[in-house]
């Protein structure tokens, strides 16, 4: 063995873990959840912005930091809008019950 | 802030979004998952501000504040009917902003801490996380535009299937093309800017020319497939960054949106390969044949007296009740016959909505408390000791064809109405399913069959009960 690890092979490694992790987690998630996990899984892939906001990064704005930009702006409309809507959707899903105590309790 | 600080940040971010996907595992849970959810951006995106603090913050921030107000505004304003055309627009967002950043990397690779002209060993990710960012934007737009009823306007957004001569070859030999180009682009000795754009451009229209050919009934797997693409994009997009907390996201969607899709690809008995391939739901909206066959019908009171006089009812929604916005009027149906003592349960289909788990959202909306609510499998078994199913707006998830051999939907699963001592049928006509055939359950001797528009029917009924 000899030479520097190349990073395409760590990120391989982190690639295949993470689809392991990925496999068992989803596989977990109840089905009555499933229009909740595909929001928030829309949300969560926008972390795509990161890569973004490393493109509007530079000083001097040019063609790549202004794509970069737009590409912000269209993350950020996943970002808000995927973790809101489901968090929307899932207080939809609170138990009622404590409405149905205090009904139950008056008579 | 130091690389190793960076990436210890990335690593925390990344936990997040795993506590996120495991959150859903139950209702109670999954609003704490969200939250951490929020914790992992929130984490991602102000660590990587850190990295760029002394560039153009305020273009970002603006960037991100329009954006970000974009994005809250239609999450507060959508109606609960239209996730699907909403997740299918977030899709194209995600496929969209990963072909900007790959242009952006192609430019100036500089920004984001890589040589320049681009090392080959980026580059072939840079190339699959572009073109799988262009197809997912394209596919997610046509897959939006059908899921939007646009297909009067735009022959291209129709939902029955656009099909012509020679589309597989066509597709096919793009796809090698695309192909071609990438390997150009991975070869080049200087940015490679021609062989890019190019490939770049034919992926975009791949993304069109896969999508128009699938019908609108197939439409839960192609929202999952288009999740699970706009996932890889993010990884491969991680891959030519360097960048392992993309790479992580992505692949946890990525198989998120895999899993999904498998999932729905079962529950119609399709293979994954035949939805790809398109075509089906032509015949939609085909009448059946039943000229031979009478049904037995009856009104709505009938129905009611049935109901009322039942220990145990089972009610089987199906998309028809969402069209026909009746939720309301059932949930109001189901609270009189609990407070007549009668046991009501929910049993949901894996595609009972247009996308995986739609019919628990509009259920939820509705206020119906979850733990009525079963799935297909967990309920199946009981149904016999049933004393009324009552199928709302579903054909094909309750036909027991699926149990004969030789049946196009042979070995489909499917809840098992049948088996109830008594079925009552909402329907608005006789007309097929978009499986298009047949339904023996119509037909059964316990079965009364109540036509109408499901909230008209079910209004009706409530009043009845009273």
């Amino acid at each position: 063995m000899s030479g520097a690890l190349d990073p395409t092979v760590v990120n391989l490694v982190v690639f295949v873990l993470a689809v392991f992790v990925g496999y068992h987690v989803i596989w977990n998630v109840t089905p009555a959840l499933h229009t909740p996990l595909m929001s928030v899984t829309n949300a969560i892939s926008s972390v795509i912005i990161v890569g973004a906001i490393l493109a509007a990064g530079p000083s001097e704005i040019d063609f790549g930091s202004a794509l970069g930009a737009v590409a912000v702006g269209l993350a950020s409309v996943n970002v808000a809008g995927g973790f809101l809507v489901t968090k929307r959707m899932l207080e939809m899903f609170k138990k009622k019950a404590p409405k149905a105590e205090t009904k139950a309790e008056k008579k | 802030m130091s690389a190793n600080l960076v990436a210890l940040w990335y690593l925390a971010a990344s936990v997040c979004f795993i506590l996120a996907l495991k959150g859903l595992s139950s209702p109670e849970s999954a609003r704490r998952g969200n939250a951490f959810g929020i914790a992992g951006m929130t984490i991602a995106v102000v660590t990587t501000l850190a990295i760029v603090a002394k560039g153009r913050l305020d273009l970002i921030i603006v960037a991100m504040l329009i954006g970000g107000t974009i994005g809250a505004l239609v999450a507060r304003r959508v109606e609960m009917t239209q996730m699907p055309e909403l997740v299918a627009a977030m899709h194209s967002l995600v496929g969209m902003a990963a072909a900007l950043i790959a242009v952006a990397v192609v430019n100036n690779p500089g920004a984001f801490g890589e040589h320049d002209p681009l090392p080959r060993g980026n580059r072939l990710e840079l190339f699959i996380g572009s073109f799988v960012g262009a197809i997912t934007f394209s596919g997610s737009v046509i897959a939006f535009g059908k899921l939007a009823g646009l297909g009067k306007k735009f022959r291209l957004f129709s939902s029955a299937p656009v099909v012509f001569r020679g589309q597989h070859a066509l597709n096919l030999a793009l796809a090698i093309v695309m192909i071609g180009f990438g390997t150009a682009f991975f070869l080049s000795g200087d940015k490679g800017w021609m062989p890019f754009i190019v490939m770049l451009g034919i992926a975009f229209v791949l993304g069109v020319l896969i999508i128009i050919p699938i019908g609108g009934a197939d439409m839960p797997v192609v929202i999952s497939m288009l999740n699970s693409y706009s996932g890889w994009a993010a990884a491969g997009i991680g891959f030519s960054l360097n960048n392992t907390m993309l790479i992580i996201a992505g692949s946890l969607v990525g198989s998120s949106g895999a899993i999904l899709s498998y999932i729905m690809c079962k529950a119609m008995n399709r293979s994954f390969f035949s939805v790809i391939m398109g075509g089906f739901g032509a015949a939609e909206g085909a009448a059946a044949d039943s000229s031979q066959k009478t049904v037995k019908s009856g009104s709505a009171e009938d129905a009611a007296f049935l109901l009322s006089n039942a220990e145990s009812v089972v009610i089987v929604p199906g998309y028809g009740l969402a069209v026909a916005r009746a939720q309301h009027a059932v949930k109001e149906m189901a609270q009189k016959l609990i407070a007549k003592g009668v046991n009501v349960r929910y049993a949901i289909h894996p595609v009972a909505g247009r996308m995986p788990g739609h019919m628990n959202v509009l259920l939820a909306e509705a206020e119906v408390p979850y733990d009525q609510v079963f799935e297909m499998e967990d309920i199946n078994g009981e149904l016999g000791t049933v004393d009324v199913a009552l199928v709302l707006g579903a054909n094909d998830v309750v036909n027991p064809l699926a149990h004969e051999k030789g049946s196009p939907i042979y070995g489909m699963p499917i809840i098992e109405a049948n088996k109830a001592r008594t079925v009552l049928v909402n329907k608005r006509s006789m007309a097929a399913g978009y499986a298009g055939l047949d339904n023996p359950l119509f037909y059964m001797d316990k079965t009364m069959m109540v036509f109408g528009d499901a909230k008209k029917v079910v209004e009706d009924m409530v009043k009845a009960l009273e």
